[in-house]
């Protein structure tokens, strides 16, 4: 194993996902000379999306595929402060991507915006309800950042993403049935909104009827064939389902491979490392910049790559972890409440309901598309008067049919309480699989101050570094939220005429449970603030310490939000490279005074 | 006028030349895919002449047969295989002992325009000097120009034929060239026939002289000579050529069905420039010719080509008007898939190219009215259902888009039950084809699977 010292660049980006893809975009077009790192291999639509051979759900979604490896590094989890963490060795509740195009490749392409109130909630619940509506113990925060800084970015990245959906307001003026929740655009989505499965059209009727707001979900599935900003081709979607878990063989699904890299490939001054493990941020002997970043090959030799600018832009987590081994920012203390580095960490809060339609009514769930569906906005963040409620937080409520497979049919079997085997168990998921339409409350998840992460004391990786470890938990608020809103699907699913419903809540003292899924959407952990001493990060994902380096990434979210992650981050990729093009480039240094 | 009989769509043609211009096989898709990024030389600092010279070399399309992916520009190596032995495309470089570095421009030109080495030596006419004969001093000049200053001089040498004698000797193709390869000056007059049209003028010397659009897309007659090498000569010129390593050429004159009747100067225009139209996208050996070549040219030359091709008119003038019939697609819209490949063309094609045949174009190719479809012969059609095909990436469209192939997953009965509902549908009018007919395909697909660099999205 030899250690080489690479000629220094301008700017090394860890992570070759949306978030890296998106900077060394918008670099490369200010001139800079960018190598892109990612631990995980190459990956190609004619490999990973062969058509018909990877429509396989048990390589796909069973033996992740194209996820994370956990051999070599992972993560430990424990519940609280009292517990032992212990290492994640098998994936399960989320699901980490690895390889070039990262999570970008295996997402669904569920493609939100935020809403301007959860970008300030702890001024607007302060605002509205008084400081003493947040409960002890709950880390409220601002971005720092308004919806009217970031709309242009937003609305850039759906230009890249091809993202189909339908708006409701554009300039101010009504121009469709979107989202009358959302906020106003500048411009309408370059694609139309996809169409309705057969759930999502029923779903969307009741809720109409019961005086809710359904709108179509932005989706970045191309409802058409798109050409995007940069030239790059989409297909159209054709509802296979096989989107979450895998590459899109029908160049329909946005992903940094398909959407953002093909632009890139043919730079000279763009150049990407597969299989690189970043190791650590070199720091210099102040502390208080960055020399570039030193990194594993597939070879095993230890690559130092010196550059002027390192982006952090890999998984929320590792993000946070790459901070913490190099000494970057303080790390957050939950005991005396200091530091900043791992402090809100967050989850997001989702429970899915079945409803169970005549037998007559087939839904049809073997068809989808990952980002599509219908949804409503009117228990999602301050659409509603939480004051009588006495909790902080919303979810969006929609039918997001992804398509499931047999598998995932089979194992989800019919309702609570049917056998796991035997006819009963075959004639109830036959029913299930054929006639349920299925919903999910996709709720936020506050920061506490005793929910966070650091370096865990025991367990190391495969390189030497301690493991991040997880604290994590369920707290009362956000489990009365879950049960606030899904008890308002009730009246929908009995709008819908369904024969039996179940309700699917979290319930109080249930602890997070790692062995089942939930969500890959964590947040937090190094957030962007207007101050230093609650937030990792300035405003434009800039280190408060170390000024040449920003991080980018759902890691920047002070707390959990009602919507899917990747438009906020992706939108946060723009306008921070918006901010280092027009001003840090010409004069290197922090761009909010400490 | 010459006949229907010899416009080569008319009928099936069987016989593989194997002897005449590229193995345009994928390997030369392959070294397309990965030049697109190396190859390019750097117009830095170099003169006007030789950046004239390195725009004329992308014209004559020099880089498909003399640029190997992994191996120095221009230092050939790229395998013709001959009935009689493997033969070589030669170093152009200007490296002195391995590549053209001695050759004077006079050499050079009598190299590239009539065939003949700086030894005496007759050079195969796998090299288009019957084409290149038309050629202007100017551009000659400015190729050379381009060759001997700016082009890095490689020392890699070519394998040695493996043609042994008697077959290897090259004095017989003094007697071929004395039959078939005009003289410069001939050549040139004949292309330099359009006085007061510029477009057409440009067009034709584009077509005929450096593109050498011919060597692939005219027939070749018993003696492997292009039946014509000029539009004037006869109405075969560009009327689809013979097969070469299961590639059939299509006719690029006004035929309705099989020619470009259908397409405009816009179509023509982006498909030379992207390789991908609302009509169809580009596939086999025609992708070199556009990574390597069609791609670098300008509007003006664009647009000239597409104009001289439009005012070819159709060879074979019998094709009634291709129109679209929706009865297949009516059909399958109704679970009907009792037509022979209708079942498999549900399963395995219609997800990327509809149940109604017309696909997303510019991402997926239509089916319906595609020339190459109703071509009568198969081959095309067939290669591509068993090796798939990739679109590579284009200076201005840098999507690649690879359709899989299914020559492992279907046998050939399939492929020709799936290849002839195709030809029969949508208004497509060309007749059934057999599972012979793939089974004499297969050979060419080791060579076509066997790649390595896999397109990166």
């Amino acid at each position: 194993m030899a250690t080489i010292t690479r000629k220094s660049v301008n700017v090394v980006i860890v992570g070759g996902g949306w978030a890296g893809s998106i900077m060394a975009k918008e670099l490369t077009e200010a001139g800079q000379h960018v190598v892109m790192l990612e631990r995980g291999a190459e990956r190609s639509t004619a490999v990973d999306g062969a058509y018909p051979t990877s429509l396989d759900e048990l390589e796909g979604n069973f033996r992740f595929k194209i996820f994370q490896k956990l051999q070599k590094t992972t993560v430990t989890i424990r519940n609280n402060i009292t517990q032992t963490a212990l290492p994640y060795r098998q994936l399960a509740a989320f699901l980490p991507g690895e390889g070039v195009g990262g999570a970008g490749l295996h997402w669904s392409g569920v493609h939100l915006r935020i809403a301007p109130d959860d970008l300030a909630m702890r001024s607007t619940v302060i605002a509205k309800y008084g400081k003493s509506f947040i409960p002890d113990g709950m880390n409220l925060q601002d971005y720092g950042v308004t919806y009217a800084e970031l709309e242009p970015f937003f609305d850039k990245a759906e230009k890249v993403f091809g993202t189909s959906g339908e708006a409701y307001t554009v300039n101010g003026k009504i121009v469709g049935k979107g989202n009358a929740f959302a906020p106003d655009r500048s411009d309408d989505f370059p694609l139309p909104p996809l169409k309705d499965v057969t759930g999502a059209h029923l779903f969307r009727k009741a809720a109409e009827a019961v005086g809710y707001h359904p709108y179509s979900i932005p989706a970045a599935n191309a409802s058409r064939q798109y050409t995007n900003t940069y030239g790059a081709q989409m297909g159209p979607c054709n509802f296979c389902g096989y989107c979450s878990g895998y590459a899109c063989y029908m160049y329909s699904k946005a992903s940094p491979n398909v959407n953002i890299l093909p632009a890139l490939r043919n730079n000279p001054l763009f150049e990407i490392r597969p299989n690189a493990t970043v190791l650590h941020v070199n720091l210099d002997s102040t502390k208080s910049r960055a020399t570039g970043v030193t990194y594993l090959d597939d070879k095993g030799d230890k690559i130092i790559q010196p550059a002027e600018l390192v982006i952090l832009a890999a998984f929320q987590f590792n993000n946070v972890h790459l901070m913490l081994v190099s000494g970057i920012g303080s790390p957050y203390d939950p005991v005396a409440n200091t530091g900043v580095v791992g402090r809100n960490f967050v989850y997001q809060n989702i429970s899915t309901t079945t409803a169970w339609m005549d037998p007559s009514v087939y839904t049809n769930q073997f068809i989808g598309t990952g980002g599509g569906g219908v949804a409503f906005d009117d228990f999602n963040s301050e659409n509603f008067d939480h004051g009588p409620l006495g909790f902080i937080g919303g979810s969006p409520v929609w039918v997001n049919q992804a398509g499931v497979k047999a598998i995932a049919a089979a194992k989800a079997g019919g309702p609570p309480g049917t056998p796991r085997w035997g006819s009963a168990w075959k004639s109830e998921m036959i029913d299930t699989y054929t006639h349920a339409v299925r919903m999910d409350a996709h709720g936020s998840n506050m920061a506490y101050r005793d929910v966070f992460l650091d370096l865990d004391p025991t367990w190391k990786d495969a390189f030497g570094r301690p493991l991040l470890r997880m604290t994590f938990d369920w707290k009362e608020n956000d489990i009365r939220m879950n049960r606030y809103v899904v008890g308002k699907i009730e009246a929908v699913t009995k709008a819908m005429g369904a024969r039996r419903t179940h309700l699917g809540m979290k319930e109080f003292g249930q602890p997070f449970d790692t062995r089942f899924y939930q969500t890959t959407h964590l947040g937090g952990g190094a957030v962007m603030g207007d101050d230093p001493k609650s937030s990792a990060l300035n405003r434009y994902l800039q280190c408060w310490d170390v000024s040449n380096v920003f991080v980018i990434g759902s890691n920047a979210f002070p707390q959990g939000t009602g919507y899917n992650p990747t438009g906020m981050v992706a939108a946060l990729a723009y306008w921070s490279a918006h901010h280092i093009r027009m001003t840090y480039l010409k004069n290197p240094g922090p761009l909010v005074p400490v | 006028m010459e006949t229907s009989k010899t416009c080569q769509n008319k009928k099936y043609i069987s016989c593989y030349l194997t002897s005449d211009r590229k193995r345009l096989g994928f390997t030369v898709i392959i070294a397309a895919l990965t030049c697109i990024f190396s190859c390019s030389a750097s117009a830095e600092n170099i003169s006007p002449v030789a950046q004239q010279g390195e725009y004329v070399a992308r014209a004559a399309d020099c880089a498909a047969c003399h640029t190997l992916p992994g191996h120095d520009q221009f230092s050939g190596g790229l395998p013709f295989d001959l009935p009689f032995g493997t033969i070589f495309s030669s170093n152009i470089s200007p490296d002195r002992d391995h590549g053209i570095g001695r050759y004077t421009e006079s050499q050079f030109s009598q190299a590239v325009r009539q065939g003949i080495r700086a030894d005496g030596a007759p050079l195969y006419p796998a090299m288009p000097y019957p084409s290149y004969a038309r050629m202007t001093d100017a551009d000659i000049h400015a190729l050379y120009i381009y060759f001997t200053t700016t082009v890095r001089p490689s020392p890699e040498t070519p394998p040695a034929s493996t043609a042994t004698w008697p077959l290897s000797m090259r004095w017989p193709l003094h007697v071929w060239q004395a039959f078939f390869v005009p003289s410069a000056e001939q050549a040139r007059k004949s292309t330099a026939r359009f006085t007061e049209d510029d477009m057409l003028a440009r067009g034709a010397y584009l077509v005929e002289g450096p593109g050498h659009c011919g060597a692939c897309h005219t027939p070749r007659a018993m003696t492997l000579q292009e039946k014509a090498l000029t539009a004037q000569e006869s109405a075969v010129f560009l009327s689809g050529g013979n097969s070469v390593d299961g590639w059939t050429p299509t006719s690029l004159r006004g035929e309705n069905r099989t020619g470009l009747g259908r397409w405009s100067e816009v179509d023509i225009v982006g498909f030379l420039r992207n390789g991908r139209t609302a009509r169809g996208s580009v596939f086999g050996g025609m992708t070199s010719a556009i990574v390597h070549g069609t791609q670098y040219l300008n509007d003006k030359d664009l647009s000239s080509i597409a104009h001289f091709l439009k005012s070819l008119p159709a060879c074979d003038k019998d094709q009634p008007p291709w129109q679209y019939s929706p009865t297949e697609t009516i059909a399958l819209h109704n679970g009907d898939t009792s037509a022979r490949g209708a079942r498999l063309y549900a399963d395995r094609c219609a997800a990327c190219h509809r149940t109604d045949g017309y696909a997303y174009p510019t991402t997926f190719p239509p089916l319906a009215g595609n020339p190459v479809v109703m071509n009568p012969a198969p081959d095309s059609l067939i290669q591509i259902v068993l090796a798939g095909s990739t679109l590579p990436a284009m200076r201005s469209s840098p999507t690649t888009f690879v359709m899989p192939g299914f020559g492992k997953t279907m046998t050939d009965q399939q492929v020709a039950d799936v290849v002839s509902f195709i030809r029969a549908s949508w208004g497509n009018d060309t007749g059934p084809i057999s599972k012979e007919n793939v089974r004499r395909l297969r050979k060419f697909q080791s060579k076509i699977i066997s790649h390595t660099q896999i397109p990166l999205n």
